[in-house]
């Protein structure tokens, strides 16, 4: 049972009089035996709201029944009765009088990035090109929707369901619940996508269905429908980026001033961390000496936005590369040759200071997505097709951009990434990691690096299941790390357990299985390798000031679409696009194709159609007839070019690429549709309906 | 749930004579419903499917009979109908997904009343008539007549539709247009059909009004011979025809915008 409204004061759940209960657990916060918090950044999100409500479908109540139509029927009977108070709904501008409900004036979290003299800069620059983007909200549409079952084993609390990180949903169990890590337990069931949704928001559901199970005494499950899936549980956090840029006669940046405002909704949950990667890809992948960038993340009366693939990049990146197209217009510059002109050279910086050295050739990488592309030949034929068709319209966009890999700074050596390898009695060996498969290929990777690692056949892998009994923790599944990160522990605790069988590096294959059957034999029990994670060498950052390596490596990218646009409908179709990117050593061809493939259809549905409605704070259109994703006739065939640099400390060179490809589509989109109709769009999802608003208003200079 | 399922039409009419009863044929507009409506779900349903007399397409001298059971599956197969309205097949498939395609019939989509509908505008503009058929009595109501308001009709609860018809004439322009929020299994923003015959210009529109809507301003101006130099000018002849809204799928100005642009393209086209 969830809050009516976006904002108020809880004053009675009422119970319809006929209302049958004998068979209804009820459950509310006063069934805690812990702290009413969330266990995430900070304790600020309660299990279950217990005065005061703060975002509409806020949970307040929990029912189970043996019966679902008993259940239906006991959801109708009772009622959560809410004093309500004025909502902030409005992120972008400042709390009206008593609407501050977090801290001083709802600020959730500010980051900055300050590298050398921006305003001496922007002073002796040529021109000074202002810009200000904004980005909706997205859902996941993950395929199965939240769920979870819950059961109590003897002492143990055991949790299965749709989830990324166990670890997360065990610590959070625990400190809600009060039970030490040895009486719960976390089993990660087959999921089928999570990008992100199944990060943070699994550890609600697990703590309502472990809090029903408990009250029941009997096994409870918890599956939300579509609906309440969609109108209740996290999204892409919605964004409004501010720019102003200096760049000399010759379009080179001199300066970069760069404000990020992400909505951050009712609680703090992972806003945070989101700012900050939305922070540090906001200036791109260009190198200027003279950058400042300021993000915070706001409170409002919103369900909580949350983790979604590319984790506040997507947002400010959006903004960047449309924001180049508007500078290279204002420089009369063709903005190929803008973007050549700043991307970073090996041995230059990026915003933080971090100095780029990794061997890839960037500007090759733009001429030979250009080139690919057809760029040149295409622009001629568009030119034609607009003189002569009444109302179709074609250009083409694109995207420089960058991601990332594993957690920000200092967040991997925080984590402590853990992961084990067992001998079998047979000569097998048994990865055991918490890492988990949602449909991105986890599974076939691990035991293809396994396999290399220890020169077995991959029948003679063996991947232990997510469990939290069984495996230890080896970091949540985000932010594109499993391979880069976790594969390379894989292959370090291999080469633990080759070292603890006396066994040199080199040793592989039949001698490793022997060496296993042999100590089995021995000792009468498995042989265990361990890694924990260690920094590669010369990587520094200080959280403090923001400055040094964001990140250990990034995956470079460039991409290029061609739309065309209707001018009766307003309505694009996103004809051709070629996705061309540098992730270090590919793995798994297929898996990686899928992985770009489905991660630029996604991109392209943010970029043209998937508009959250937002009503009272929360999702109005929560239902897929009216929240529009892509279908396969709404793609075109996605060209997809890797460029391999070998990356030395990651997983058999491996970097990076789950998030990278949602990063590019919306900018590189927007600006082919800006091209093809003359306008200056600044907003996705770029709808017909915002396409036609812009039509309307008149043409600006092509951008 | 109560699911009566007669083997005869007489039967069928029977069930409905005593209670109102929901007629279910290819369910594609009441299923999807049930898992979230309790009410819905623990309705009381005639189940029309076994019904073979109400099945299939057919001609004689007067046109073409859709019968009850029609799906669109079966129009796109007729290769006559592809031949003589071809905005029949076109609408068809521009309905949901190929099974909801060879699930849905021509008749329900009538009966359900949506003005978003795809199958019902371009059965309008071909001057289609509803077959009512009750125990007692059989009647039949001109298509652009049958709707009373947003999805309500003048459907008697003791009466099924039985048939749709097409007069059987020659249609020189028949065009159709779906603007939906992507290119496949969308709901449409705005739909337009457009013919022309010796009865003149029809121009229907859908998701622009309470119900499918015939535009009569525009279509007695385009009889007149009024020629329009640009969409703009079709506006305030469709303002007097429709009257969109603000929803969730797109805003009032989009559609009346739209609707005025695809018909001003589309009889561009036609001319």
């Amino acid at each position: 049972m969830r809050s009516p409204v976006p904002r108020g004061r809880i004053r009675e759940v009422r119970f319809a009089s006929g209302l049958d209960r004998s068979e209804l657990v009820v459950v509310d916060h006063r069934d805690l035996t812990g702290p009413n918090e969330v266990l995430l950044i900070e304790p600020d999100q309660p299990v279950l709201a217990a005065d005061r409500v703060r975002h509409l479908h806020e949970p307040v109540l929990l029912l189970a029944h043996p019966s679902r139509e008993a259940l239906r029927r006991a959801v109708a009977a009772v009622e959560i009765v809410v004093d309500p108070e004025p909502p902030v709904l409005d992120f972008t501008v400042d709390p009206p009088p008593g609407g501050v409900q977090y801290g001083d004036d709802n600020v959730l979290k500010r980051l900055s990035i300050d590298k050398g003299d921006v305003e001496t800069a922007l002073a002796g620059a040529a021109r000074i090109v202002e810009g200000e983007y904004r980005t909706g909200a997205q859902e996941h549409v993950y395929l199965e929707n939240q769920g979870m079952v819950a059961w109590e084993e003897g002492d143990v609390l055991v949790v299965k369901g749709s989830l990324q990180c166990p670890y997360y949903v065990l610590k959070a169990l625990g400190h809600a619940l009060g039970r030490g890590p040895d009486r719960v337990r976390v089993v990660q069931a087959p999921t089928g996508g999570g990008f992100g949704g199944k990060e943070e928001y699994p550890s609600l559901v697990a703590l309502h269905a472990a809090l029903l199970a408990r009250k029941a005494g009997r096994p409870v499950k918890l599956v939300y429908e579509r609906g309440e899936d969609m109108e209740a549980t996290t999204k892409r956090h919605p964004s409004l980026v501010r720019h102003r840029t200096g760049v000399d006669v010759e379009g080179r940046l001199l300066a970069q001033d760069i404000e990020v405002v992400l909505d951050g909704g009712a609680y703090v949950t992972l806003s945070p961390v989101v700012l900050s990667r939305a922070i540090i890809h906001a200036a791109g992948p260009y190198a200027c000496d003279h950058v400042r960038i300021r993000g915070r993340a706001v409170f409002t009366n919103s369900p909580p936005y949350g983790a979604f693939r590319g984790f506040g990049a997507p947002q400010t990146i959006f903004a960047n590369e449309r924001h180049m197209d508007v500078v290279a217009a204002a420089v009369d510059l063709d903005p190929i040759e803008l973007r050549r002109r700043n991307l970073i050279e090996n041995g230059q910086s990026t915003a933080t200071g971090q100095v780029i050295d990794d061997g890839t050739d960037r500007t090759a990488l733009l001429d030979r997505a250009v080139e690919l592309s057809g760029w040149h030949e295409k622009k001629a034929a568009h030119a034609e097709l607009a003189r002569r068709h009444p109302w179709r319209r074609r250009g083409m966009g694109l995207a420089c951009f960058h991601h990332g890999a594993g957690f920000t700074g200092s967040g991997e050596v925080v984590l402590a990434s853990r992961v084990d390898v067992a001998g079998l009695a047979d000569g097998r060996i048994e990865v055991r990691s918490g890492n988990i498969e949602m449909g991105q290929g986890t599974l076939t990777v691990f035991t293809q690096i396994a396999s290399e690692a220890s020169g077995l056949a991959p029948s003679a892998i063996a991947l232990a299941e997510p469990d939290t009994a069984r495996v230890p923790n080896s970091g949540p599944t985000v932010a594109s790390r499993t391979v880069m990160v976790v594969g390379r522990l894989i292959e370090r605790a291999i080469e633990d357990l080759k070292a603890r069988l006396g066994l040199p590096p080199d040793a592989g294959g039949d001698r490793f299985a022997e060496a296993i059957r042999a100590a089995h034999a021995e000792r009468g029990e498995a042989p265990v390798g361990t890694a924990t994670y260690q920094p590669p060498p010369g990587v520094e950052w200080d959280e403090t000031t923001y400055r040094g390596d964001a990140y250990a490596a990034y995956a470079w990218a460039v991409y290029v679409a061609e739309v065309e646009v209707d001018l009766r409908t307003y309505t694009t179709r996103v004809v051709d696009f070629v996705a061309l990117q540098e992730v270090g050593k590919v793995l798994n061809e297929t898996l990686a194709r899928g992985q770009i493939q489905g991660g630029v259809v996604q991109g392209i549905g943010w970029a043209l159609m998937e508009d959250v409605v937002l009503e009272d704070g929360a999702m109005a259109n929560a239902q897929l007839t009216n929240y529009i994703i892509p279908t396969s006739d709404d793609v075109p065939p996605i060209r997809v070019t890797f460029e391999e640099t070998p990356y030395a400390h990651g997983a058999r060179g491996a970097k990076g690429l789950g998030e990278l490809p949602i990063d590019g589509p919306a900018p590189a989109v927007v600006n082919a549709v800006a091209r093809a109709t003359g306008t200056r769009p600044t907003t996705v999802p770029l709808t017909p309906e915002r396409l036609m608003e812009r039509l309307e208003e008149g043409r600006a200079d092509v951008a | 749930m109560k699911v009566e399922a007669p083997a005869t039409l007489d039967e069928a009419l029977a069930c409905l004579q005593a209670a109102p009863l929901v007629p279910l044929a290819g369910g594609t507009d009441l299923l999807v419903h049930w898992p979230g409506n309790l009410e819905a779900k623990a309705g009381h349903y005639v189940d029309l499917w076994a019904l073979d007399e109400l099945r299939g397409i057919r001609r004689d001298a007067e046109g073409l009979t859709l019968g009850a059971l029609a799906t669109y599956w079966d129009a796109i197969r007729d290769s006559r109908i592809r031949e003589e309205f071809p905005i029949l097949v076109q609408a068809a498939r521009q309905v949901g997904a190929i099974q909801i395609q060879s699930r849905g019939t021509w008749a329900g989509n009538v009966v359900n009343a949506s003005p978003a509908a795809d199958g019902v505008p371009v059965l309008m503009a071909l001057d289609a008539v509803v077959v009512l058929a009750s125990a007692s009595r059989r009647r039949e109501v001109p298509l652009d007549a049958f709707y009373t308001g947003y999805r309500t009709t003048v459907r008697r609860a003791d009466e099924l539709v039985v048939a749709v018809r097409l007069p059987d004439r020659g249609n020189a322009v028949q065009t159709f247009v779906k603007v939906g929020s992507r290119r496949a299994q969308a709901i449409a923003k705005v739909g337009l059909a457009l013919a022309r015959s010796e009865a003149g210009w029809r121009v229907v529109a859908a998701s622009v009004a309470p119900t499918v809507v015939r535009c009569r301003t525009v279509e007695a101006a385009l009889d007149a011979g009024d020629a329009f130099a640009a969409p703009e000018d079709l506006l305030p002849l469709l303002r007097e025809d429709v009257t969109p809204i603000d929803d969730l799928r797109s805003t009032a100005r989009y559609r009346e915008m739209v609707l005025a642009r695809v018909l001003w393209h589309a009889i561009a086209e036609a001319a």
